[in-house]
């Protein structure tokens, strides 16, 4: 246990001491307690910086369950400390945020935070491990505080429809992301990342290969919100906003994005990986950042932006993919790409915090987010309305701001796709520059929404909850700092490129040996076809937002039917239906229904087993005599039997019973069993009394009838007595090996002092059997003397008379 | 003989499943009882029949019958008459506290399952 561990492990630890300081000091908002945590976390973690800059990484390892394979093992390399830095930065400012947001006297605050603790351990602990299994491990304890976040309000059915929703397709992919570990596991041998990645060059061309890939990127999608999983982020908007800004923007949904960076070096090189990464980023991206001009709750339209942003993020992996696919990596051509990725990564992470933050301002100062209510509130929230303007138009991609460079970037990696010389590129690849444009207007176009609508226009009081005002300054703090991080990294890029982004691209995509990554990022790139992509975006983005209200109604040709709420909604309604109809047909509450299940089933298998399986045999080789008066016996079990099916009155069936019961007995004479016939007679004749007890306590209104013919039951009850006589039959042609009575026979005198054989095997032998067999019989004359006595429930007799 | 007996058992099988398929209670009781009536003759078939002697060392015999499968037989009886004794009486309690034979009245109703 090292003091990395300690580190991953520690908001797990102050969780459990969260509920004391809650009820010990209730005059202080909790959140204080909880602050300094992520803010020593974040220095803990900054001193590693100067390791992972000379793209060197730190291992630690804790023996966890060692027969299994499965290791603690912690691995700080680039990547995994850019996403550290990124969860227990925005950590200390999302909880220093929510100080202002939560009312200590309104809301149950020790939930809240022992939540949130759970979320940032096992957001650390999934990005800093490097063991497979653990991995998996924190990954469910983020779904499963993810959760819990969003059912914060669990009085509002919303709320826990949302909550209900993200968890059942997150573990969908979270199950899914097991099954390609195991894949890998079986593959490889091992656990952990590190070794899988020197092996990757050997499970290439493993079968197991591609479904380990799919199931993997299964995992990352659903978590990522990808296309068509994303249906779960706008509804998880229901959480309190700080838990938006920091789960449902900056942290939890990369979760997605770090696995499929960090399982680059392992797949990349196939070309699947590139296209189903590749694809379905760009897809995500035009669909969220369609969908988000059409909302008009301002965290609606952020949660749409957010799939958007994270569908370009992994459409650059994708592309950054082509790097390890079609060259050796020195060659920066496609890593341009990785490097998009890995400074848009940390540019969405600190504008859109900020952003969601302002919507959290807004709503907190005025009671409401809807666009349609909001307006003309730059006069009363100067400072909110700066740092959204300096949200939007980073994430809009406008300079000065930091989403300009990525943006750029973005462009000069679609651009090169076009050079790709496979699949045929010159028809389908002109799609990605052509689709990442137009997503790009409209991402243009939502952002210019959201800041307009809400900061200029009409001023609205009349529709308001509240007199709007400027946020406290607890509350603005943590949006300037972001905001300020948007303005920093956007003049001055090249302050992160080789501490961060450098590194992180070293883990994505592993450099030759002796290869040191050196990003340099530039304002001015000259005329270039992204320049002109950028000044189109904006031209037509203007023109388009201005025009806004006369195509707005372009959405509403989209049928409602179609929409993936719907399919998500109906599936799991006919899930439920159809399950619950399916079982009431086949559980019907009838005992004969399940009786000829289990007869069937039984006809079934054993038929198939006798003829399927060539089992039959019959040899007459080794029977015994027959007499006269045997058959004669044998027949009058036969007609009784018989008889007893088409008895009109149950007395005849019962002295029918008897019958064949003392037949049986006479058998027993016949074959030389003179206890079995004794104990025969005497338990038929007891037997048999006992049904007349029962037949005289029948209800005597009813007629007695014969039992009314049923094709199946007949079909079945000849089946079963045919299968009997087969199987008979068969084992009895198919003795292997005789009898062991010889040793009873030798030994019954010699050894145990008795000459009836039956009796000593019952008490000396096998004594253990009669031992049970006596106490069968006391319990069940223990259970008819209490079913007697005992009559619970009083007076209520025959209710249904 | 053990050609004859196979039969027997299946005839005896046969009636005693249709017995447990009727809706009658009583029936269902019955059937079982067929139903032991024959897995003990089964059992008696299998071990081999008229093999020499009764199992007593009194007789003297050169050859007497398999003593093993008699004895697992002996303790079949005894526990199937505990199991259908018993069986009985809840059937009898059955009757007195619901008023019915019928195993389709006896399903349980809307709301009671």
């Amino acid at each position: 246990m090292s003091l990395l561990h300690l580190a991953i492990i520690s908001p797990f630890l102050l969780a459990i001491l969260v509920p004391f300081a809650y009820k010990l000091f209730r005059q202080i908002h909790t959140g204080w307690f909880i602050l300094p945590l992520p803010i020593l976390l974040f220095s803990y973690f900054i001193s590693y910086l100067s390791i992972t800059s000379n793209q060197q990484s730190v291992t630690k390892s804790f023996s966890w369950i060692p027969t299994l394979g499965i290791d603690f093992t912690a691995k700080v390399d680039g990547l995994g400390l850019l996403f550290a830095l990124l969860i227990t930065g925005i950590g200390s400012l999302v909880v220093f945020y929510s100080i202002y947001y939560l009312d200590k006297n309104k809301e149950k605050l020790n939930t809240f935070y022992v939540y949130l603790l759970l979320f940032m351990g096992a957001m650390l602990g999934v990005v800093l491990s490097d063991n497979l299994l653990v991995l998996y491990t924190f990954w469910e304890f983020t779904s499963f505080s993810s959760f819990l976040l969003i059912g914060y309000w669990y009085h509002r059915e919303k709320s826990r429809y949302g909550a209900q929703k993200s968890m059942i397709i997150t573990v969908f992919g979270g199950l899914s992301m097991l099954a390609g570990i195991i894949l890998l596991y079986i593959m490889t041998g091992t656990f952990s990342i590190t070794e899988i990645i020197a092996q990757s060059d050997e499970i290439f061309a493993n079968p197991l290969f591609v479904p380990a890939l799919l199931c993997i990127l299964l995992g990352a999608f659903t978590k990522s919100a990808q296309f068509p999983f994303h249906i779960w982020l706008p509804d998880a908007m229901e959480a309190p906003t700080p838990v938006s800004a920091y789960l449902h923007s900056a942290t939890m949904v990369k979760a997605g994005i770090y696995l499929v960076a960090r399982m680059s070096p392992v797949f990349a090189e196939h070309s699947l990986w590139l296209w189903l990464v590749a694809g379905f980023g760009i897809v995500t991206l035009f669909w969220g950042s369609f969908s988000a001009v059409k909302q008009t709750d301002l965290k609606s339209i952020l949660a749409f932006s957010t799939v958007s942003q994270l569908g370009m993020i992994m459409s650059l992996l994708g592309i950054g993919a082509a790097a390890l696919h079609f060259e050796t990596v020195k060659d920066s051509y496609f890593t341009v790409a990785t490097t998009a990725a890995v400074f848009h990564l940390i540019n969405h992470a600190t504008f859109k915090g900020s952003l969601f933050m302002v919507a959290g301002i807004v709503d907190h100062e005025t009671g409401t987010r809807d666009i349609r209510k909001l307006g003309g509130l730059m006069n009363f929230m100067p400072i909110t309305f700066t740092l959204a303007i300096i949200g939007t138009f980073a994430m809009a991609g406008l300079p000065p701001f930091n989403g300009f460079l990525s943006k750029e970037m973005f462009f000069t990696g679609m651009v090169r796709v076009l050079d790709m010389d496979i699949f045929n590129l010159d028809t389908w690849g002109i799609l990605f520059p052509v689709i990442a444009w137009v997503a790009s207007v409209f991402t243009f176009i939502y952002s210019m929404v959201l800041v307009f609508r809400t900061f200029t226009g009409k001023f609205q009081p009349e529709k308001l909850e509240k007199k709007p005002h400027e946020a406290p300054i607890g509350m603005l703090i943590s949006p300037i700092v972001l905001a300020s991080l948007v303005i920093i990294i956007g003049f001055f890029p090249n302050i992160i490129s080789n501490t961060l982004i450098s590194p992180a691209q070293a883990a994505i995509m592993p450099p030759a040996e002796g290869y040191l990554y050196d990003t340099h990022i530039y304002f001015w790139h000259g005329f270039t076809p992204e320049l002109f992509m950028t000044l189109g975006v904006i031209t037509l983005g203007i023109l388009l937002f201005a025009t806004l209200p006369k195509w707005r109604s372009v959405y509403g040709l989209f049928p409602k039917k179609l929409t993936l709420n719907r399919f998500y909604d109906g599936g799991l309604e006919i899930a439920q239906r159809g399950s619950m109809n399916f079982t009431k047909i086949y559980m019907n509450g009838s005992i004969r229904n399940y009786l000829i299940y289990i007869f069937t089933f039984f006809i079934v298998i054993l038929g198939f087993a006798l003829f399927a399986k060539d089992a039959f045999t019959f040899d007459a080789s080794n029977i015994s005599t027959i007499h006269f008066f045997e058959v004669l016996l044998a027949l009058v079990i036969a007609v009784g039997s018989i008889t007893i099916l088409f008895a009109k009155s149950r007395l005849t069936s019962i002295i029918l019973l008897g019958a064949v019961g003392y037949t049986v007995a006479l058998f027993f004479v016949i074959f030389r069993a003179p206890d079995l016939a004794l104990t025969q007679l005497v338990i038929e004749t007891i037997s048999v009394s006992l049904f007349l007890l029962c037949f005289y306590h029948l209800p005597k209104k009813r007629n007695e009838e014969r039992m009314t013919f049923k094709m199946v039951n007949a079909v079945i009850s000849v089946g079963v007595g045919a299968i009997v006589t087969l199987i008979a039959l068969s084992a009895h042609s198919n003795k292997l090996f005789g009898s062991i009575s010889q040793y009873y026979v030798e030994n019954t005198y010699e050894k145990a002092a008795g000459k009836n054989m039956v009796n000593v095997i019952l008490v000396d032998f096998r004594g253990f059997d009669t031992m049970f067999e006596i106490a069968v019989l006391g319990i069940a004359a223990l259970g008819i003397f209490s079913m007697i006595k005992l009559r619970m429930g009083g007076g209520k007799k025959n209710e249904n008379k | 003989m053990e050609i004859l007996m196979a039969f027997i058992i299946g005839i005896l099988f046969m009636s005693a499943t249709y017995l447990m398929l009727s809706k009658s209670l009583l029936r269902i009781i019955i059937g079982t009882g067929l139903l032991s009536h024959g897995a003990h003759l089964l059992l008696l078939t299998m071990g081999g029949l008229k093999r020499g002697a009764a199992p007593l060392l009194g007789e003297h015999a050169p050859s007497y019958t398999d003593p093993l499968p008699q004895a697992l037989i002996l303790t079949a009886i005894v526990i199937s008459f505990g199991v259908t004794a018993f069986f009985l009486v809840l059937a009898y309690r059955t009757y007195q506290e619901l008023g019915t034979d019928n195993m389709d009245r006896l399903r349980g109703n809307e709301g009671n399952d």
